[in-house]
């Protein structure tokens, strides 16, 4: 009899429509799941919907009069540029703060160093902006001024230098201060994770720390600092305010030192409240296409994540 | 090549902790010490002070002299580093670097002390490394292929080779066999008799009658109780040790009655 009992209980507990906690939970993890699915689904049917008079419209209406493709290709341009800078020059920095904290530092200060590095990463972007606008361009304009001077045969470098020090350097050096804290905070846990046993290997070998950190510790962390990298980018990508307060914008040109270039979150954020009609539709269409170019990052950074189990040193 | 150790009067600690307390021994060159003792009793710590390998723990520090054939490791201005190159380790787990192949992990160590190689040296010193450490013929068709795609012996072997191609004075062995299966427990242990010809070979195990096999001398190391330091209680002869120890809790150990 207790026996039969049991044996039902243990059927019915097996059964994957048990328990009504279970089956709580799992609806909503089903259901929170669903959402996001729905969200982006929506958040892409709009643009796409809205976008489409832009592609169907008269190439002559579009700004700048010769089709959608000739107005958004310069603002791509421009914000991949800044993107660009931005990470050329956040993830050395990054990387070796984060090589800092998680191996060169002492403790105690390494713990208070990974306080602030992570405050960076709280800081709105706003401030940023603000701080690129009126402090950071009217620093950089003396450089600016030197670099037209002297290397003004490198195109990048191309005079007359802008005389307020708003372009699309200064926007990409503010992304940079914008993106570092990602880098740093993330590669940091990376290195944290990196196997001692390897470590100790390199250094009874007679491995300085340094040497000891490019056998056993870059290699390891070689995937992570990619995803890192690909977080930070998008990032830099998306970012709005900080560069529609710092570029001072214009048409797409070489040179990073004069007024000049445009992103596309920035030039969305600027045009955006006084657009209607055909703009609008611009204007969200040049959306699609920054959705796009960040969908596209976060899935070649998934990959890179996934490639990497395989031949991670964590075995 | 091989050099003789003499510690004397060594204190290991951790932070403010005593880990291991005033140990002094001779470990004659060209020869097999043992280390024995039930866990925590601070052999591997001790080991490690061997090497400067101990400092590598934040607060981990020493007191007491250890001198390389005369030359204090601990003196002011002695770079660990340099000990480090003199004095190899292996460890309790094979630990080849996973993202080198097997040629490059045998040739780890000697990049970074002598930056440019002719390929000719380096496949010479690969080879003969290799055969030191009875890998060769295992490996030698695969030298390309990564390290970590061995057994867990051959990857042992190759973590030896790859502490002898820097022509070591001392070899550390922390427990080399203790993650490994009996058959390639057996390799390792007849490498170790043909390394002694040419090194100074220290080894801690947990495996008594390992010790038994493979040491000219051990040193038992045993602990009070918990909290309390470790003491090195009896170095001696091993057949000494196994069979007519001087200590009652040597005996006690050796014969299976504690640890």
């Amino acid at each position: 009899m207790s026996t039969t009992k049991l044996a039902r209980g243990m059927k019915s507990g097996r059964t994957g429509t048990g328990r009504a906690g279970d089956k709580v939970f799992s609806g909503a993890a089903l259901g929170a799941g669903v959402l996001i699915v729905v969200v982006l689904f929506a958040v892409a049917l709009f643009l796409v919907i809205q976008a489409l008079p832009t592609f169907s419209a008269n190439p002559a209406d579009i700004t700048g009069g010769r089709g959608f493709f000739s107005y958004i290709l310069p603002i791509v341009i421009g914000t991949l540029i800044a993107a660009a800078i931005a990470l050329v020059i956040a993830t050395p920095i990054g990387i070796a703060v984060a090589l800092y904290i998680s191996h060169y530092a002492p403790r105690s200060m390494a713990r208070g160093l990974g306080y602030v590095v992570d405050l960076l990463a709280a800081i709105p972007s706003v401030i940023y902006g603000a701080w690129g606008a009126t402090f950071l361009a009217s620093q950089l304009k003396a450089p600016y001024q030197w670099l037209a001077d002297n290397l003004g045969w490198i195109p990048i470098f191309g005079g007359p230098a802008s005389g307020t020090g708003k372009t699309i350097l200064t926007a990409g050096i503010v992304l940079a201060v914008m993106v570092l804290p990602i880098i740093a905070s993330l590669t940091r846990e990376i290195f944290l994770q990196a196997p001692m046993l390897h470590q100790e290997a390199a250094l009874a070998l007679g491995a300085t720390r340094w040497e000891m950190i490019r056998m056993a510790v870059l290699p390891f962390a070689r995937g992570g600092i990619i995803s890192a990298v690909m977080l930070g980018l998008g990032r830099a990508l998306g970012e709005t305010m900080a560069v529609a307060l710092v570029l001072s914008s214009g048409p797409l040109i070489a040179s990073l030192i004069r007024s000049g270039n445009q992103t596309i979150a920035a030039e969305i954020a600027l045009d955006f409240p006084e657009a209607f009609g055909l703009r609008l539709n611009e204007l969200i269409a040049a959306g699609l296409v920054l959705f796009l170019i960040t969908l596209l990052v976060n899935m070649v950074a998934r990959w890179i994540i996934s490639r990497h189990k395989e031949f991670s040193g964590a075995n | 090549m091989s050099k003789r150790i003499d510690v004397s009067d060594l204190n290991v600690y951790y932070g403010d902790f005593l880990a291991v307390e005033d140990v002094s021994m001779t470990l004659d060159a060209k020869s097999v010490t043992a280390f024995i003792g039930p866990s925590g009793c601070g052999k591997s710590t001790f080991l490690r002070t061997l090497n400067r390998m101990h400092e590598v723990i934040p607060g981990a520090r020493v007191e007491g002299k250890v001198l390389l054939d005369g030359d204090n490791l601990y003196a002011d201005g002695v770079d660990p580093v340099t000990v480090r190159s003199q004095i190899g380790m292996v460890f309790q787990r094979p630990n080849p670097f996973p993202t080198m192949s097997i040629r490059d992990n045998v040739l780890a160590g000697v990049k970074l002390n002598s930056r440019r190689m002719a390929k000719s040296d380096a496949d010479e010193l690969v080879e003969t490394s290799l055969r030191s450490a009875n890998l060769w013929n295992e490996v030698k068709d695969r030298l390309g292929k990564p390290g970590s795609g061995l057994s867990g012996g051959q990857q042992q072997r190759l973590c030896i080779a790859r502490a002898i191609a820097v022509s070591p004075d001392v070899i550390l062995m922390d427990e080399p066999c203790s993650a490994l299966d009996p058959i390639s427990t057996l390799a390792i242990e007849d490498l170790i008799n043909e390394l002694k010809d040419e090194y100074t070979v220290v080894i801690v195990t947990h495996n008594m009658q390992q010790a038994a096999r493979v040491s000219d001398k051990t040193a038992f190391f045993n602990i009070a109780g918990t909290g309390k330091p470790g003491r090195l209680i009896e170095f001696a002869e091993t057949a000494t040790i196994f069979n007519n120890p001087g200590q009652k809790s040597t005996e006690d150990y050796v014969s299976g009655r504690f640890g």
